[in-house]
């Protein structure tokens, strides 16, 4: 038997972009995780003498209009990326999943539960968020919550899905004869089952969560501005498109990088699964 | 179909009643009192009054419901504390530029996505089914607004060939001309979008075509492109045609920002100044109408996927 | 009518190839049914695929071989390129019809569109021809059922509309690859009787795939018997079944229940079938037949001659009464 760690690792193999994908993705967290220590200049530093100069030995991505230095100001946008990301995909998984699994397994409950779930996701994506977002006000936590609540929607639509096609298993309706209960059903056979599936998810709503709170960032109702984010600098960095094009080209290369590279994992990963759960899980993009 | 139809419709009507729920008591969720939020801080006093009346404040909250929903029902989407004119006619006038700049990147979505993603199965495996394959994915995963800052910087400022920012209207001065002001826009907004249609109308096609009923038809002696065309597309646009409804949410979304991003004035920047001045009516307005919009498109795409697809009975 | 000569189909690349189906050759008179009668992963399929020219690119190939229509070599063409050069002559039906129909085209428009490629006919005048068809297959109210969706017609309609189709292209073999064998068995004998009727009628030969013996001796005229990609026994159907050649259709034959003495065990075959490329030299069957000797095993066997219906790929065919 394969460990679980080497099963996942095939579809690296079998594929090598994403295998790429996966190194960048573990480079990233990386940067994030030592930011203080691999970052050259405080990110927040102003210098009005270095202001605006194109990348040059002292600074690899050059400087901003306020003389920062944009590498270390991108090293701590990875820090605030990985954030976002996982406060998002914690966010969506516990209130997704047992949304998802606890309708598929009681049907008076999730026919409720499903029909909130519609109408939430009536609300095309960003306009979801917008909406929470001037209830609750700026911030990054109230970003992460907004998204999260996006997001939550399609991980519990396809929890419920999953958890649907699992219950009607026959080793499912074999152990509900022989008298097993609920919680145990759920424990036994379908969250292992959902492992990989939700993996899968994981790295979407991750590379999802990124753009979006980019987004949000970049129209000024994300991350404060004191706080080094990819999205805030675009957004800071717009008026000097023709005079400094730099500043706009590496957060906005982070972004998409990371957004790639957490794609090109997910595709690799959902290649790898059951061919009856792959259908299921497309439907992200709103 | 007609079971179909009415019970497809009904589900919609029902989630659209529910939402509306939800949009009602968005003013009264934000933070303040509802008075002051629906007539900013400098209301006077008089102000006040009339509106207390006029949304029936001192009702139970479910007469305000319905208060509000027979309001909407005639069009009274409340008064835009910015403008102080009506919500409506302030979303009216950003309209003509959303309207025009989705429909343009639609038609850039459907004119470049289908037929790459068709020509790209068709070359399964070759060197350029890999190049497009990479360059889909490498698109659907950049940031619109960045795509958009480039576009700016590369055929605006440098090139010089369009312009970068604004929209003056096609019924004023200029005419069709000023559609150029939409082109790099739209084509931003396409990117992604179209990139994932590649993707999906690429990945329909190589299912369709190991279908038992191609090689029926490839053994009547059908010359290939017909056999493309008339049997794995055909059946393959099953598959898109259903994504068209996500895609069309994506595009509401995205337009937000890229509308922000090239300084037009449409619905989508409408929204975004209205939460950085408070202008609540607005943004109620704007959500509401989304969502009417993106309800309407869903069940016109459910619907028409029935036409297309002879197999579908019940919903 | 149709010739098929030392057809050998390969996988692999040029250089590296392993032949699944070896010096395959039979022959089809006018009017004639013949059996392809073998195991699963036989090479059945295979070949009849080859003769219509539906190997797909990037799949197993043709590596020497040929086929020849009414005197003309259509190896390696597909059906498009034969129609072009006039010898559109080979139809085909597959064995799912559930799925051999495309699921949004009308029945009636899938039939046209067949005649529109073999028959210099339009509009009206092929709609007609596309109701006649459907009447010659023996579906009934044909005249609405041309506006039928395939999910719309049971398992045997949609396979008798299949056989529509196929006569639109004015064959004169028709290749049929186990058409029955998804089907119940009531409408299987319909299918069966259908089929003859068309060959006696029409003059159409059959090249009829099957494993299912039954089905052989209701229906076809000869038989060709396949193992291990290779045809081990042609004969005529009565000598096949009385006096087989063949250690590997002496066994076949000798699986059948036999319903005179239903307390005796089922025979069996004992061993797996050979898979291609496992055999080397000597005879395919050696290592399953009872028979055996080192000569088998050694020395690739010859085709010898019984009479001249009747072939077997054998050192020592079993028992021919002369």
């Amino acid at each position: 038997m394969i460990s679980v760690t080497r099963s996942f690792l095939i579809p690296f193999t079998r594929r090598p972009i994403a295998a790429v994908g996966l190194g960048i993705l573990v480079c990233m967290t990386a940067v994030a995780i030592l930011a203080p220590i691999l970052a050259p200049y405080d990110p927040s530093k102003i210098e009005p003498i270095v202001r605006l100069l194109p990348p040059n030995a002292a600074h690899w991505f050059g400087t901003d209009q306020f003389g920062r230095d944009i590498l270390s100001r991108v090293i701590y946008g990875a820090q605030l990326a990985l954030l976002v990301g996982v406060g998002v995909v914690s966010f969506a998984l516990i209130t997704g999943v047992p949304a998802g699994v606890l309708s598929a397994l009681y049907p008076r409950f999730g026919s409720i539960m499903m029909r909130l779930i519609d109408v939430l996701m009536s609300f095309p994506a960003l306009l979801l968020a917008l909406g929470l977002i001037v209830i609750l006000g700026r911030g990054v936590t109230n970003a992460i919550l907004a998204i999260g609540v996006v997001y939550l929607t399609t991980t519990s639509r396809i929890t419920y899905g999953l958890t649907l096609r699992l219950r009607t298993e026959t080793y499912v309706e074999a152990a509900n004869s022989m008298g097993a209960g609920a919680a145990w059903t759920i424990r036994k056979h379908v969250l292992p089952n959902l492992i990989s599936p939700l993996l899968v998810q994981a790295s979407f709503v991750f590379a999802f969560a990124q753009l979006s709170a980019a987004s949000l960032d970049f129209l000024g109702l994300g991350a404060p501005p004191e706080i080094p984010s990819w999205g805030n600098m675009l957004a800071e960095g717009r008026i000097f498109i023709t005079r400094a094009p730099w500043l706009l080209f590496f957060p906005g290369f982070a972004i998409a990088i990371t957004a790639l590279s957490l794609n090109l994992v997910g595709d690799a990963l959902r290649d790898r699964l059951d061919p009856r759960f792959r259908g299921m899980l497309n439907g992200n993009r709103r | 179909m007609n079971s179909y139809a009415v019970h497809r419709t009904s589900a919609a009507v029902t989630t659209l009643a529910a939402a509306s729920v939800i949009i009602f008591f968005f003013i009264h969720l934000i933070p303040g009192d509802p008075l002051y939020v629906l007539l900013g801080d400098v209301a006077t006093p008089d102000q006040v009054d009339a509106l207390r009346t006029r949304l029936g404040l001192d009702q139970p909250i479910v007469v305000q419901y319905f208060r509000w929903l027979a309001n909407v029902a005639r069009g009274d989407l409340g008064t835009s504390i910015f403008f102080q004119t009506p919500v409506l006619h302030v979303i009216r006038d950003g309209a003509e530029t959303s309207i025009l700049l989705a429909s343009i990147t639609m038609i850039w979505i459907t004119l470049i996505g289908i037929p790459v993603g068709v020509i790209a199965a068709m070359r399964h495996g070759s060197w350029l089914d890999q190049a497009l394959s990479g360059l889909a994915m490498l698109f659907a995963s950049v940031p619109t607004f960045w795509v958009g800052l480039y576009l700016i910087l590369i055929f605006a400022a440098w090139l010089g060939w369009f312009p970068s920012s604004g929209y003056p209207s096609i019924f004023e001065q200029g005419g069709l001309a000023n559609l150029r002001y939409l082109l790099l826009p739209s084509l931003a907004l396409a990117a992604p979008n179209a990139a994932l249609i590649l993707r999906l109308t690429r990945a329909s096609m190589l299912d369709v075509a190991r279908e038992d009923y191609i090689r029926t038809a490839r053994a009547k002696g059908i010359r290939p492109m017909r056999v493309i065309l008339r049997h794995i597309l055909r059946n393959a646009l099953l598959a898109v045609v259903s994504a068209f409804g996500f895609t069309f949410a994506a595009l509401i979304s995205e337009a937000v920002v890229t509308e922000t991003v090239f300084a037009l004035p449409g619905i989508g920047q409408l929204v975004v100044q209205s939460i950085l001045r408070r202008d609540y009516p607005v943004i109620q307005g704007i959500i509401l109408l989304t969502v009417v919009l993106y309800l309407a498109v869903n069940l016109l795409v459910d619907l028409s996927y029935r036409l297309l697809d002879p197999r579908v009975e019940l919903a | 009518m149709l010739r098929v000569r030392d057809l050998s189909i390969s996988i692999g690349t040029p250089t590296e190839s392993l032949d699944i189906v070896s010096s395959v050759s039979f022959e089809i008179e006018r009017g004639e049914i013949l059996g392809l009668v073998g195991e699963s992963g036989c090479g059945k399929s295979m070949t009849s695929l080859a003769v219509m020219g539906l190997l797909e690119k990037g799949g197993p190939w043709v590596r020497t071989g040929r086929v020849q229509l009414s005197g003309f070599d259509v190896i390696n063409s597909q059906p498009y390129q034969r129609v072009e050069a006039g010898h559109g002559g080979i139809a085909m039906i597959f064995q799912e019809p559930m799925s051999s129909l495309n699921p949004v085209m009308k029945v009636g428009d899938q039939i046209e569109e067949a005649i529109a490629v073999h028959q210099r006919t339009s509009g009206a005048k092929q709609t007609l021809k596309a109701r006649e068809l459907l009447e010659m297959v023996r579906i009934p109210d044909a005249a609405i059922q041309l506006g039928a969706y395939p999910h719309q017609l049971s398992g045997g309609m949609r396979q008798r509309v299949m056989i529509a189709i196929a006569l639109a292209c004015q064959p004169q073999v028709l290749i049929a690859d186990e058409p029955t064998t998804a089907l119940d068995v009531t409408v299987q004998a319909q299918i069966l009787s259908l089929l003859r009727e068309l060959c006696d009628t029409l003059g159409l030969s059959i090249l009829f795939i099957t494993h299912d013996l039954g089905v052989v001796a209701q229906l076809v005229d000869r038989v060709a018997v396949m193992y291990a990609g290779r045809v081990v026994e042609t004969a005529t159907v009565e000598r096949v079944f009385a006096y087989p050649a063949h250690p590997y259709t002496e066994a076949l034959m000798s699986c059948l229940p036999d319903s005179g003495h239903s307390k005796r065990r089922l025979a069996t075959i004992p061993g797996q079938a050979a898979k291609p490329g496992q055999v080397r030299k000597g005879c395919a069957f050696a290592p399953r037949c009872r028979y055996a000797i080192e000569t088998c095993v050694d020395e690739a066997p010859p085709y010898a001659t019984i009479s001249d219906t009747h072939r077997a790929l054998c050192h020592f065919p079993r028992g021919v009464t002369p």
